[in-house]
């Protein structure tokens, strides 16, 4: 941090510095070495002393999946078109090349200009699962970062966590100094200027003054000025805080008018292969759907569209900015963007002859969705469709509120087989609450209703259907937030039942493939997941004991993680059940009762309430508002078409030159 | 840029005798199947743009013939082995060039192969560099390509020649193997020479 008096010359000169050399040794030594080195198409470097504030920006995670993250990759441009600040990328490295690293002292390096973490000002970490929090541990200490929190001095980065996890930041308040909720783009402005500021004023108050400038706001989450208080039997009494200035309640932050921010507008190319080998456009962010074990579709309320004019820029411009030969339409459901028949028509129009691709990750239920699958590979190959009913049984599927019918789903799947497609991979959740062994046998029955109709439709054999069933993990800020988990035993045994009924099929279990997972796994993540204060020791003692890159089944070790907890929770009265397969009550303190989302807790109960009664409600962009909160307490509103415009001019229009857009970007 | 056809199309860019992982070099070549004819001072300068530092496109020619790959007969390959002397790695290089044949194992995707190292070496000088001595080997292509480390394991086997710190690999040039067997050609010649030349 930029507190001249901590540091001597030497250290001045050292700072920002490159530490390649001693990492190129290294790299011959280790699995693919590309992953290390950087120099993506479209990355920035910027000389150090350019600028006051200095970003480092983590996905912890292996380059090839931390790299095509579309929220890394916007904050990035974000804050280096800032003439006052920079940001570089660093992600986790591989066990191998940590040890080479411990043994050579070689710190955690970024790949844009291979310095070290400790260097920069603000370590910004983005979180989409909580199994990146032992990779966070690695990297700070490979840093040089005390993993503590409290033990950091004005030497070190301010540590800051985002990303969906950090909606519940409590498990990891000991290892960060900061929490942001929600969208990152306004949220990392506003720390850049609150930290230029504090640089710029001779850091008045240290590392604390800083940190309190932050809490003040009242968006930015300091977990360091609240204090938990707990009751006798483990539960929570209460979260105060513990510094005058700062709010009881931190809130969400939440970016509206989308075609004002078209980021990523130089999506990077990595040179190492990577799981997303194409551009993504964001075409909303939101989803008012309401499925009531989706974290997404609760906190990132309300719906707000990018215009089919922006889309069509951004898609543009990005593939002249990037050579990508496939475009795909991000969002948390892209079939139900307002205008989303004209954007699918317009753009395969536009790109129809050429090599490059549209993709529309497709999940919904519907034919509609078969149509504009149909439209976006007018002209490329119909291989396989993706469609996630969740539920297996209709009950079931009232109970998490996906409203989909086993007819919707018959005749779905019936208009894509008879348009070519030949493969339907369909998503399932093993473990929803009120689920019995029956509800999950059901998903061998649809699997089989969806082969005969896809036989009788199309008069063929050679037709596929794939069953992909992931664990059900209760999120906070969810209705079921308040459920209890289901154990790993009964898991395992609920997909072994439904593993031996498709097989033992003989007329169609050779055409119905089924992947899953154990149900071990999903206990950790809800340990992490609704987990409080006190699961901070657990994560270190797991770390401590060599945890790694869990979400990788090859890394992932249950015992460890149930030793670990053993170990860390000896002295408390709550253990790894108390966390995850044990219901809540209503008056309980959550431990993220203190962090806004926006969602009223009342409305969420009374969801949770209508979920056990099996009882569905709508979405709120085609029928009048249900009051979940949102809208009212963070004084938003649901931004969606009709724009008017249904016609994109043809041919192409000359794209908008790179510097008249920075031109036009808000926020500074 | 040119397409393959059929299910999934993908482009018609070819990697001729790729540079093992964590070698510096300095002429790797590929070819580039194009839809029309393009200016080749273009191509390289759009190459250029595109690519990250320290990744330069030097030359681009419009092929003549297709048979450009079998144009790059041999490597000159310059190993720099940091702590030895040039005495002892020419002892070494001399009692290596005095077998027939030596036999290194290396592991591959299908298990541990056996091959000679030994045959393909044309030739081998040493010099003097700042706290290292460099060797220069000119190596043939063959199947299986012998690398840098493979010549450095023959150097292990015959003369027990082994390196204190790890060595510094860098292809130096590609090409048409010199007649006399101490360097390499220009690969690009046929495609530069002018035409009528070409034909004769």
């Amino acid at each position: 941090m930029g507190n001249l008096g901590h540091m001597t010359v030497s250290d001045l000169a050292r700072r920002g510095e490159s530490v390649f050399d001693r990492l190129e040794l290294l790299l011959p030594l280790v699995s693919k070495p590309i992953q290390y080195v950087g120099g993506e198409l479209n990355a920035t470097l910027k000389p150090w002393d350019d600028v006051q504030v200095h970003w480092v920006l983590m996905y912890p995670d292996a380059y090839e999946v931390g790299a095509p993250n579309q929220g890394v990759q916007i904050l990035y441009e974000v804050i280096n078109e800032r003439v006052d600040a920079l940001a570089e990328r660093t992600y986790a490295v591989w066990p191998d090349l940590e040890a080479l690293m411990r043994e050579a002292k070689v710190p955690q390096f970024t790949v844009d200009g291979h310095r070290a973490v400790g260097d920069f000002d603000l370590f910004g970490l983005s979180f989409s699962t909580e199994l990146g929090y032992t990779n966070m541990l690695s990297a700070l200490s490979l840093g040089n970062i005390p993993l503590l929190a409290r033990e950091r001095d004005d030497s070190h980065p301010i540590v800051i966590a985002g990303g969906h996890a950090a909606f519940n930041p409590e498990p990891i308040s000991d290892f960060i100094d900061a929490a942001v909720l929600g969208d990152g783009e306004e949220a990392v402005l506003l720390i850049t200027d609150l930290t230029r500021d504090w640089k710029a004023a001779g850091c008045p108050g240290g590392r604390m003054g800083l940190l309190l400038e932050l809490a003040k706001t009242g968006v930015i989450y300091v977990p360091a000025c609240y204090d938990v208080e707990y009751l006798a039997d483990g539960r929570i009494q209460r979260v105060i805080p513990n510094q005058p200035e700062v709010p009881w309640r931190v809130r969400k932050h939440t970016l509206m008018d989308l075609d004002s921010w078209p980021y990523p507008k130089a999506p990077l190319v990595p040179l190492a292969e990577t799981v997303h080998e194409r551009m993504s456009v964001e075409i909303f962010r939101g989803c008012t759907r309401g499925c009531r074990f989706c974290q997404a579709g609760m906190i990132t309320r309300p719906v707000r569209e990018r215009s089919i004019t922006g889309i069509a820029e951004m898609v543009e411009n990005g593939l002249k900015r990037t050579g990508y030969e496939e475009v795909g339409l991000l969002s948390l459901s892209s079939a139900d963007h307002s205008e989303i028949a004209d954007i699918a028509r317009n753009l395969a129009d536009r790109y129809e002859g050429s090599e490059t691709a549209l993709s529309l990750p497709s999940t919904r239920v519907d034919a509609f969705n078969v149509d504009l699958a149909n439209e976006l590979s007018r002209n490329g190959r119909r291989s396989g469709l993706t469609f996630a009913p969740e539920g297996g049984s209709e009950r079931l599927r009232k109970v998490i509120n996906k409203q989909v019918t086993e007819e919707d789903l018959i005749r779905t799947v019936t208009t894509a087989y008879s348009a070519g497609w030949r493969q339907v991979k369909l998503y399932f959740m093993c473990g929803l609450p009120t689920e019995t062994d029956e509800d999950v046998l059901q998903i061998a029955q649809l699997a089989r209703d969806v082969i005969k109709a896809g036989r009788e439709a199309t008069g063929s054999r050679d037709i596929r259907c794939t069953v992909s069933i992931g664990g059900f993990v209760p999120k906070p800020h969810t209705p079921f937030q308040w459920a209890a988990q289901l154990d790993h035993a009964t898991t395992d045994a609920r997909l072994a039942k439904l593993r031996d009924a498709i097989r033992a099929d003989r007329s169609y279990g050779k055409a119905i493939g089924i992947r899953y997972h154990d149900g071990k796994p999903g206990i950790v993540e809800g340990l992490l997941s609704r987990g409080d204060r006190r699961i901070g020791a657990v994560i270190l003692a797991a770390w401590q004991d060599g945890a790694r890159f869990d979400g990788w089944s090859e890394h992932f070790s249950y015992d460890r993680w149930m030793s670990a907890a053993d170990r860390a929770l000896a002295d408390q009265c709550v253990d790894v059940d108390w966390y995850t397969i044990r219901e809540r009550a209503k008056t309980e303190v959550l431990p993220w009762d203190h962090l806004d989302s926006g969602l009223d807790s009342e409305w969420l109960w009374e969801d949770w309430q209508a979920a056990l009664d099996e009882v569905a409600i709508d979405d709120c962009r085609w029928t009048p508002c249900f009051d979940c909160g949102v809208c009212d307490q963070m004084e938003t509103q649901i931004q969606v078409g009709p724009t008017g415009v249904t016609d994109l001019p043809m041919p192409m229009a000359p794209a908008r030159a790179p510097v008249a857009e920075a031109a036009t970007q808000p926020g500074r | 840029m040119a397409f393959s056809a059929g299910f999934s199309p993908h482009p018609k860019v070819s990697y001729a005798n790729s540079a093992p992982t964590g070698v510096a070099s300095e002429a790797e070549y590929f070819e580039v199947g194009v839809t029309e004819r393009c200016d080749p001072a273009a191509v390289r300068a759009a190459l250029d743009a595109a690519l990250p530092p320290g990744l330069d496109i030097v030359a681009v020619v419009e092929a003549r013939s297709p048979d450009f790959v079998q144009r790059l007969e041999a490597s000159i390959w310059q190993i720099e082995l940091p702590g030895l002397g040039v005495a002892e790695v020419e002892i070494a290089a001399r009692k290596l060039l005095a077998q027939g044949e030596v036999t290194v194992e290396r592991r591959t995707k299908n298990g541990v192969r056996a091959f000679d190292a030994r045959g393909p070496v044309v030739s081998v000088s040493v010099e003097p560099g700042s706290g290292c001595a460099i060797l220069r080997a000119v190596v043939r292509h063959t199947t299986p390509s012998v690398r840098p480390d493979d010549v450095l394991k023959a150097l292990r086997q015959v003369a027990g020649l082994v390196p204190p710190a790890p060595p510094r690999v860098t292809r130096l040039a590609q090409g048409p193997l010199d007649p006399v067997g101490a360097t390499v050609g220009d690969p690009f010649a046929h495609d530069r020479a002018p035409l009528a030349a070409a034909k004769t």
